[in-house]
């Protein structure tokens, strides 16, 4: 079991998410957030003030998987959230020990 | 309106003529005189012209009177409100509000006499104290053709948004209660005087009462603007910058509010300039189109000057100049035609960019939301360049000579009137500044004006009124 982070451009949300469900990921976790990484931001001005804006909205998906979805999810993400552009994200994984379903207390993938 | 009055007491006059000598001839009688049974119809008529013409300016003035009520609340309120951050959206509205009831007691109780009872030069008198005397008669003083209770409740408005104008400086740190004392002393001391110098029957500054400099504002350029404009600047530097200016960014945390502002307050000047005609008449049209005309060109006249420094014009950057050239045609609206109007909206569109960007940088105070950036510099312009544009053929308020009338401003060849304006000016500058100055040190020493810095830091809307705008979680 995996748990895959994805950081990704707003704008390309709904085709990424869209994709997922086409490859048959049906449960997934999403946060808007704020933050940078290379990219700079923007400025803003108002009224002759301006104003570096350096956390930019993203969104954040989470997912937990079955190492055989892993890699295809991988791939769906890195093809329909790139722009090309700097500011297109990450996607980090990382290994899960268990999972508990709450309503029935199904257990590891069976939980998923 | 009157004119037309006339003409038609004279068609009345003539179509009864023949009828009246038939009678005379069938009587055979000697006498020349008018039967008295047409004296007395004639005398009627003329008392429903006056009527029907009372009802119209009646109409016109009180939905003026609200228009610049809405100016107020929701317009400023809105306006400022979203250039504020949103801990301290509700605090700013709720200050306008505020002197929505608090000015208006105070206006009922003594307020409107202190502005329009009595000649004196500085300052009406007690009598109209308690409304006393205050009801359907005109007061032919000010405006002979609608109820004195009509005149009291639009002046009533131009009192309330005076203020409010101010707290522009003052937003996102000044304490709920040193706000509503400085509000009460500084309308009994500054805005009163003011109001009754430049509107008031032999007030020093007044233009067609017997005043000794006669300065030209038609709808409040001086006692409105110049008045709370300059008193914001000195609210701004006497009670300091916000904590984290200008290092910290303060962006506006809704400028949807404020453009929703802008909009009202562009509808609502109508009523104040239009409505400062103080009759529904052909001098309220050209003060409504030239007001109008103003807006347009200043919002293009800051917004162009944003587009050349910045290579973009914003939405900010349109509402704000709209505004700017609202003030600035406000002294001028009942006094020039409508192409000078569109060049007094360009100057001040462009004058104001520069004082709220570069002017407001280079001396460092902070006035929070450009209340004497757009105010009082607009304030200003206006009123020198009302001085210049005005003319007799739109307002002739020194009256005429031999059927000729009397020239106003520069345009009409009268140049001295700008002199008169920028003594007009310079009172009401000095008089605002020294006012303000003496206020702030006693509401200082009575209720404190700042808020502590952990109060702002967390907010005026929490800290001062316990509630918050913007509850996502409820």
């Amino acid at each position: 079991m995996m748990k895959l982070e994805a950081i990704i451009q707003p704008s390309r949300f709904e085709s990424v998410k869209d994709a997922l469900l086409e490859i048959g990921i049906e449960g997934m976790t999403v946060t808007e957030v704020r933050g940078h990484g290379r990219q700079k931001g923007h400025t803003e001005v108002y009224r002759g003030r301006e104003y570096t804006v350096d956390l930019l909205p993203k969104i954040k998906l989470e997912i937990v998987l079955a190492d055989s979805l892993v890699d295809r999810a991988v791939e769906t993400i890195l093809k329909t959230a790139k722009t090309g552009k700097i500011g297109d994200g990450k996607i980090f994984l990382s290994r899960v020990d268990d999972a508990i379903r709450i309503r029935n207390e199904d257990r590891g993938e069976n939980a998923l | 309106m009157k004119r037309l009055g006339v003409l038609c007491c004279c068609l009345l006059f003539v179509s009864l003529l023949p009828a009246a000598r038939l009678h005379a001839q069938q009587a055979s009688t000697a006498s020349q005189e008018i039967p008295k049974a047409v004296t007395e119809k004639l005398n009627q008529l003329d008392q429903k012209v006056a009527q029907a013409q009372s009802s119209a300016d009646n109409a016109w003035m009180l939905v003026s009177a609200a228009l610049v009520l809405m100016m107020t609340g929701p317009g400023l309120a809105l306006f400022y409100g979203g250039l504020v951050r949103h801990k301290n959206v509700l605090a700013i509205m709720m200050q306008s509000f505020a002197l929505m009831a608090l000015i208006t007691v105070l206006w009922a109780l003594v307020g409107y006499s202190l502005c329009f009872g009595g000649n004196g030069p500085v300052i009406g008198n007690f009598a109209h104290a308690l409304l006393r005397g205050v009801g359907a008669d005109p007061n032919p003083d000010y405006a002979g053709t609608i109820p004195q209770m009509t005149f009291m409740v639009y002046q009533l408005m131009f009192a309330i948004i005076t203020p409010a104008l101010i707290t522009g400086a003052t937003a996102e740190r000044m304490k709920f209660s040193g706000t509503l004392l400085f509000m009460t002393l500084w309308f009994l001391l500054v805005y009163a005087p003011m109001a009754h110098m430049v509107w008031g029957k032999g007030g020093l500054l007044n233009a067609s009462l017997g005043g000794h400099f006669p300065t030209l504002d038609f709808a409040g350029g001086t006692v409105v603007h110049i008045t709370s404009g300059v008193s914001a600047l000195v609210c701004a530097l006497y009670m300091g910058k916000r904590v984290g200016y200008p290092k910290q960014p303060m962006p506006p945390h809704n400028l949807v509010l404020s453009f929703i502002g802008a909009c009202l307050l562009w509808v609502g000047w109508f009523g104040f300039n239009a409505g400062s005609a103080l009759a529904s008449n052909s001098l309220a049209s050209s003060a409504f189109v030239a007001t109008h005309f103003a807006a347009a060109t200043a919002a293009a006249g800051w917004s162009l000057a944003e587009w050349i420094k910045n290579g973009r014009a914003s939405a900010l950057g349109a509402i704000s100049g709209a505004v700017a050239g609202l003030v600035a045609i406000t002294p001028a609206a009942g006094f020039v035609g409508p192409m000078p109007a569109l060049v007094i909206g360009f100057i001040a569109g462009i004058f104001c960019f520069w004082m709220v960007t570069r002017f407001k940088a280079m001396f460092g105070y902070d006035d929070a939301l450009d209340a004497f950036g757009v105010h009082g510099a607009g304030g200003t312009i206006g009123a020198l360049l009302t001085g210049v544009f005005a003319r007799a053929i739109y307002n002739p308020i020194y009256g005429a000579e031999n059927g000729v009338n009397r020239p106003t401003g520069g345009l009409d060849g009268h140049w001295i009137q700008v002199g008169y304006q920028l003594v007009g000016i310079a009172f009401a500058w000095v008089f605002a500044l020294v006012g303000t100055i003496v206020i702030l040190k006693v509401v200082d020493l009575v209720t404190g004006l700042r808020v502590t810095q952990e109060q702002e830091v967390e907010g005026l809307d929490i800290t001062q009124h316990g509630e918050e705008a913007y509850n996502l979680e409820a």
